[in-house]
């Protein structure tokens, strides 16, 4: 099976504070994978050392074959590869759905202007948002935006998709939508590694569960036998915590 | 004469002010080419100084931020005098109104420095983030996703510097430079009048009122919704 992700050895000092403590991590093609773990545990630094937007203090991580840390390395380039989604969004206020997801296919792929309408336009249609290409986010509900920001990532054609909880800035009636584009971005064979505290959709697409704290995978496992049969006291804490809600 | 007569003798004089309208005409034309000189080279200047900075490189920045204090501290007029009679000792013998206008140039070059930088400062994270996400480099964030944003927040407060900094054109008339208030008042001097001074401050007014206005309707037009 071909890897798409491979990290090895990820440590990651914030200051004092050591908040990856040597973390392995391999993403095949066509895997989701879903990390969960208290707040704190290091999750969403794991997530961001994968495109280097947080720079690991020791380790290697590879995507698609090209080792990110390598300073030989275009990273510019190899981020095209790797499609990142945020908590809050972070889509450009001042530029409409469309122009969110055409300007990296104009600047980084070096698409015209044209190209990139059209695959920015597919892109969208593929959210389910092709009627709202000339809206600006401010004019679009938090679940449209989270829509955008995913074709966004996706119009890039990445290997990889990176979920940082991309459900927790949304009311619970919006959530549905963005876990059913994620639903369908899984059944297309994209890789992932969602980090996130939906609990329903890992038990039903992820293919592995890692549970993190301070810092290290502490277990992984089917999703069935995470949540059903977790092997350490603290997952069977945390998951019955995050259940009782 | 009653002593509205003698106020409208003194102030609204028509037979003077006929006779020194060209002079004042042709003060407003310098004010004007003044004022766009300082608004286009100022602000361009305060914005390459910001984006220089935003670089980050340490004693660049130390640098920068040393001049934008300075010219934030000092009295336009102090530079104006500076440069004007100063700068001859140094072999450089810049006219009124070439002096007047790097004066004025330099201070809303340190202002609108401080104003971009903290419109550059004041984007979220998560704009760069998303961004350089995606491949963008850090170039072309800057240029396409923060300044757009940076710009459009910055633009109240850079008009209102703006209007008060190039209304320092009549500073000039202090190393003789025939804009506006130099015309107007070697005119008072000439007619024993003040009336010309009124002229003049029709023709400010003429002058700085529409960009006022102008500067309102930019920020109105500026905003979006979030």
């Amino acid at each position: 099976m071909q890897l798409v992700v491979e990290a090895r050895g990820l440590h990651k000092h914030f200051g004092a504070v050591h908040v990856l403590r040597g973390v392995d991590l391999a993403v095949a093609e066509r895997e989701l994978v879903f990390v969960i773990g208290p707040s704190g545990s290091g999750k969403s630094t794991l997530l961001r050392c994968l495109n280097r937007l947080e720079e690991p203090s020791s380790g290697s991580v590879l995507v698609d074959g090209v080792d990110l840390l390598d300073p030989r390395t275009d990273i510019n380039h190899a981020r095209q590869r790797i499609g990142m989604v945020f908590q809050s969004f972070n889509l450009y206020p001042h530029m409409t759905a469309l122009g969110n997801v055409t300007l990296a296919l104009r600047k980084v792929a070096g698409k015209s202007r044209a190209e990139a309408d059209e695959l920015g336009r597919a892109a969208l249609a593929r959210v389910g948002l092709a009627d709202r290409a000339g809206h600006t986010p401010g004019e679009l509900s938090g679940g449209q935006q989270q829509r955008v920001a995913i074709a966004r990532a996706i119009a890039l054609e990445p290997r990889v998709m990176l979920f940082d909880e991309p459900t927790s800035a949304l009311d619970p009636e919006l959530v549905g939508s963005v876990l059913g584009v994620m639903r369908d971005l899984r059944e297309s064979g994209m890789a992932m590694v969602v980090v996130s505290h939906e609990m329903g959709f890992a038990r039903n697409a992820a293919d592995r569960v890692l549970f993190m704290d301070h810092g290290t995978i502490l277990e992984e496992g089917p999703p069935a036998a995470i949540f059903q049969a977790p092997s350490h006291e603290r997952t069977r804490a945390f998951i019955s915590q995050i259940q009782r809600h | 004469m009653s002593n509205w007569d003698r106020f409208v003798e003194t102030f609204f004089n028509a037979k003077v002010m006929a006779k020194y309208l060209p002079d004042i005409a042709h003060g407003m034309v310098v004010t004007l080419e003044l004022a766009a000189l300082v608004i286009v080279s100022g602000i361009a200047a305060g914005l390459a100084l910001a984006l220089l900075r935003s670089l980050g490189l340490r004693p660049l920045n130390l640098l920068i931020v040393f001049i934008v204090d300075l010219f934030r501290a000092l009295p336009p007029l102090v530079v104006i005098v500076f440069i004007y009679f100063g700068l001859p000792a140094a072999g450089l013998s810049p006219s009124g109104f070439v002096s007047t206008w790097l004066s004025l140039a330099l201070v809303l070059m340190a202002f609108s420095e401080e104003i971009f930088w903290a419109g550059i400062t004041s984007i979220a994270r998560g704009q760069w983030e998303a961004a350089r996400s995606t491949g963008l480099s850090y170039g072309q964030t800057l240029m396409n996703v923060v300044l757009p944003q940076a710009i459009r927040l910055t633009i109240p407060p850079l008009t209102n510097r703006t209007i008060a900094i190039t209304k320092g054109t009549a500073l000039g008339t202090v190393v003789a430079v025939s804009e506006i208030l130099g015309m107007a008042s070697s005119a008072v001097s000439n007619s024993y009048n003040p009336s010309p001074l009124t002229l003049g401050a029709g023709a400010y007014l003429i002058i700085f009122f529409p960009m006022v206005v102008f500067g309102r309707w930019l920020e109105t037009r500026m905003r979006w919704k979030r």
